[in-house]
């Protein structure tokens, strides 16, 4: 009943968008060769079928696959969206016609390659979102706050919850520079908005001097007998660093010293004397 | 002074805190204030020696009048000193809260004057950033030893958590090195904690708004390797403090050599950062996995082993358990198996209720097979090519790079291992031959 056909999926690139192609290849019975956005396609021998975006039909499949398989498989849905995966449509695809096979379980068979994949995928979009709480940096101009970005996956609908509730008052923006979109604050409400291109205003003296500030800060704490260059490299790996003020000041320190151990200990106090009172 | 000189030296003076977590508290931001606070902690950067940045991490004064031996702000060590106004730090900490640098402030301080008017600076600079910036970050504040109840209860109404440092862990040592503290004025601001906290609960149940009472909990830290205390009398105490106090963790952290003192290691040794790490490891062990400290070390063996983490030495040590049945065994069980951890016995447990697993299953659940096939069967096999023998298991669970790690100079008899390590020689090493 799902048939491989040769046929591309050419939609506008929205989440909409997609479900319609979900609709469709319901419909049709079929699983196209693949399914891309107008923006990314390129040309091709295979035949291509472009997929109107009908809110109706996407809410049909949004619905269908939150009643028929589960709000977990829902969820899996919305988040692989957001995920780098190269083919993360037609996996996504795959996904919803196994998951209207298996029903709720289908999020259980994690060692099914489909699942296991999306799930794969998902996770990274969560540790990378993660990662986007801990490495924004936001520079203070005189309108608001800005922070650029360049994530491998569309982290903006996960953080912006974070950085909405936490900047209550604040006007901010986050600007993706990889998937050219921009995530504004301006309380009380936030949109995500495509933005082609974003040029950072220059930063002024008040701006300057806290991120001196910050940078004195950086380097008092590093305990010098301790320096670990590859550990501070595996906890933030190199690619964020482009965009955090601390690392953008100078390179890291290179300096490596080696673990050691103490001589041998001698025992002899008694700890739970200590507490025994 | 300028604000860069303030807070190079007041920073500087306070890394040696272990304690660096944002952890422990959910608070949603809300109108008209700043900030929120996440359970789970977020780190915001990493300094070049590895540890997470979370918090801005200062003492509110260095110009301490007491004189531990092993502390770089004592009275006696001609240092530069320094003193954060007030508001001058609430002010900073605002300006780095808001550009993300950072998850909140972490206060501690010598002590400047008297415990108790160190403790009221602080509390002013936390007063002004709760109630005049409506900060709903995170604050961490360190109980000064010594202050009156009534101004540590009004810290902890204006932090998240607290903690004292219990610094040596023995009484011995403490006299030694620490003649202006004793244990009683370092476990009684504890036990007020503890007990603060605890009330704190009911008081949350009984009056919706009574002010929360460091809702994080408490910590604390020992300094390990400047006094004689062995591994075992550390992690008995460790484990007491868990059950005596309520501790939410209890920090190490490596003495680095601050003076010339006869009664402290040498400048030259480096820090015993090994040691600190195994530490850690088998602190894990005591609060997710199950374990008690004596089953870690016994009086017999107080030493932990610097060869292989102290799980695996565990299970070296209990062979008579494995393998264990993937598709079987319970959970408390899983979770002692090397290389299994938390994450991966919940995902196996999982999976398992679907479908009956084998090694290429686990893999792609995500379980690292590396040390765990010499201790685990599917569906009643072992992995391909795999004898589980104990010399096997040992000799998967030395990463290479741990073996290189080893100094040479004071574990000499280990050079004897650079080839194939047998299990005498890690007996031998577990039985402290070495
Ligand atoms: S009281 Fe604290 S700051 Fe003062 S010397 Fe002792 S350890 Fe150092």
């Amino acid at each position: 009943m799902y048939q491989r056909s040769d046929i591309i999926y050419l939609y506008d690139g929205s989440f909409e968008g997609f479900l319609s192609c979900v609709f469709e290849s319901f419909l049709c019975k079929q699983r196209p060769y693949d399914i891309v956005s107008e923006d990314s396609s390129e040309p091709s021998l295979m035949a291509q079928q472009w997929i109107e975006t009908d809110m109706q039909r996407a809410q049909r499949v949004r619905n269908g696959i939150g009643k028929k398989i589960s709000e977990e498989a829902l969820y899996l849905v919305t988040n692989g969206f957001c995920t780098c995966h190269p083919q993360r449509e037609l996996l996504l695809l795959d996904f919803i016609h196994l998951g209207f096979e298996r029903g709720k379980k289908v999020c259980e068979l994690i060692t099914d390659p489909t699942v296991h994949a999306l799930q794969k995928a998902v996770l990274f979009l969560k540790r990378e979102s993660h990662l986007y709480l801990e490495f924004v940096r936001f520079s203070e101009y005189d309108k608001g706050l800005v922070s650029v970005i360049e994530p491998k996956n569309r982290v903006l609908p996960t953080i912006a919850p974070h950085f909405c509730d936490r900047l209550h008052n604040e006007l901010f923006i986050i600007y993706d520079k990889t998937h050219r979109s921009v995530l504004i604050h301006k309380p009380p409400k936030w949109a995500i908005v495509d933005l082609e291109d974003f040029i950072e205003p220059q930063a002024d003296e008040t701006e300057q001097f806290y991120r001196e500030l910050w940078g004195t800060y950086f380097d008092a704490i590093a305990i010098r007998e301790r320096i670990n260059p590859r550990c501070q490299m595996t906890h933030m790996p190199k690619r964020y660093w482009k965009h955090m003020t601390e690392m953008q000041r100078r390179p890291a320190a290179k300096t490596a010293a080696s673990a050691r151990t103490e001589s041998t200990v001698n025992p002899v106090p008694l700890p739970e004397r200590m507490l025994s009172e | 002074m300028d604000l860069f000189d303030k807070l190079r030296i007041l920073s500087d003076a306070a890394k040696y805190d272990a304690a660096c977590t944002s952890s422990g508290v959910d608070r949603d931001g809300k109108g008209g204030q700043l900030g929120n606070a996440a359970a789970c902690g977020i780190c915001h950067s990493f300094s070049a020696d590895g540890r997470c940045v979370s918090l801005l991490k200062v003492l509110m004064s260095n110009a301490c009048i007491y004189n531990c031996a092993y502390c770089l702000n004592r009275v006696s060590n001609d240092v530069p000193r320094a003193t954060f106004a007030p508001r001058e730090l609430a002010d900073l900490t605002i300006h780095f809260y808001r550009r993300n640098y950072i998850e909140g402030l972490f206060l501690s301080s010598g002590v400047v004057k008297s415990p108790d008017y160190t403790c009221e600076k602080m509390i002013e600079t936390l007063r002004i950033l709760r109630e005049e910036y409506g900060f709903r970050g995170y604050i961490h504040a360190k109980a000064i030893p010594g202050a009156d109840d009534l101004l540590l209860n009004r810290l902890g109404r204006l932090s998240d958590r607290m903690s004292v440092n219990i610094e040596l862990p023995s009484q011995q040592s403490l006299d030694k090195l620490a003649p202006d503290k004793s244990k009683s004025a370092i476990l009684r601001p504890m036990g007020l904690l503890r007990d603060g906290i605890k009330e704190n609960c009911t008081d949350l149940i009984r009056y919706r708004h009574a002010e929360p009472f460091a809702p994080a909990g408490q910590s604390t830290q020992m300094i390990v390797g400047a006094t004689p205390e062995s591994d075992y009398q550390i992690l008995q105490l460790t484990a007491a403090l868990y059950q005596k106090f309520s501790l939410k963790r209890v920090f190490f952290s490596a003495y680095i050599p601050v003076s010339d003192n006869p009664l402290l290691p040498a400048r030259t040794i480096s820090p015993p950062l090994l040691r600190e790490h195994r530490l850690y490891q088998a602190d894990w062990l005591l609060r997710f996995y199950g374990f008690s400290a004596n089953e870690i070390l016994d009086e017999k063996h107080p030493i932990l082993n610097p060869l292989i983490d102290p799980k695996c030495n565990w299970a070296i040590n209990n062979m008579a358990l494995f393998p264990v049945e993937v598709n079987t065994a319970p959970r408390e069980l899983l979770l002692r198996v090397p290389g299994i951890g938390v994450n991966s016995t919940m995902r196996i447990l999982r999976a398992r209720r679907e479908t009956k697993l084998d090694f290429s299953g686990l893999r792609r659940i995500g379980v690292v097979l590396k040390r765990a096939q010499y201790f685990i069967t599917c569906q009643g096999k072992t992995a391909q090519g795999v004898r589980i023998t104990p010399d096997n298991a040992l000799n998967a669970l030395i990463s290479d790079s741990q073996k290189q790690r080893l100094p040479s100079q004071n574990y000499e008899q280990l050079s004897l291992f650079s080839d194939q390590i047998t299990r005498e020689d890690v007996v031998k090493c577990i039985s402290g031959q070495i």
